[in-house]
């Protein structure tokens, strides 16, 4: 059986009642054909979940902008805070 | 009426300062109007975490207005002290913080998660980015 998956190219002389109900085709190119589809398939899905990958792995990206951004503002306002401080004793009566 | 109400208020006023003893609440209140003093004093008004005054539950059309005109200064002021520094949201949210730890016990204060909340003896709930 193995011998004749590895070569693929005689088919074996065999009756149905050789072989199990089963594993017996006796179009066997057509079965050799659809094993290499099968084969072909999973290799795109190989390539698919690898894409779905590349995507996950650029979802992360909006968090750290937001961060950053939090992280420019906090300096900002520290930056501000000495001048903010004056400003209030400046204008005491709208404060 | 008015007139009465605004004693009340400023007894009020006078009695919290009291109550807590603290000598920086005088200092704090220097220049404000009486009635400002008052309705802030008696938690009509409070300090948003924006840089501007807030009006909290059913206050009258006086202190409403009264919030809106120191609004309107205030957003001159932010207006014109941010220029070149920052955005005016920026300017107004560092003053803010500064408005909120500087608020007197008894004083009301917007708190993060944005309700009312009274200023105790403690540090206030202010911004996590506030210096």
């Amino acid at each position: 059986m193995k011998a004749l998956e590895l070569t693929g190219s005689v088919p074996a002389a065999t009756s149905p009642a050789m072989m199990s109900q089963a594993q017996y085709d006796p179009q066997r190119k057509g079965f050799r054909f659809g094993g290499r589809a099968v084969c072909a398939v999973m290799l795109v899905l190989g390539f698919g979940s690898a894409l779905g990958g590349c995507v996950n792995v650029s979802a992360p990206d909006k968090p750290i902008v937001i961060e950053l951004n939090i992280n420019i503002r906090q300096e900002v306002i520290y930056r501000l805070s000495q001048d903010a401080e004056n400003t209030i004793k400046e204008n005491e009566g709208v404060f | 009426m008015s007139k009465i109400r605004l004693n009340s208020f400023v007894t009020l006023c006078g009695a919290v300062a009291l109550a807590f003893g603290t000598g920086s609440a005088a200092l704090a209140q220097e220049g404000r109007d009486p009635a400002y003093a008052a309705a802030r004093a008696a938690g009509q008004v409070g300090e948003q975490k924006d840089g501007y005054l807030g009006v909290i539950g059913n206050a009258s059309a006086d202190v409403r207005a009264m919030v809106r005109d120191l609004n309107n200064k205030r957003r001159a002021i932010y207006t014109e002290k941010a220029a070149g520094k920052s955005t005016i949201e920026e300017y107004a949210f560092a003053t803010a913080c500064r408005l909120i730890a500087q608020t007197q016990p008894g004083e009301k204060y917007q708190a993060t998660d944005g309700s009312w909340k009274v200023r105790g003896a403690g540090a206030p709930d202010r911004d996590a980015r506030c210096p």
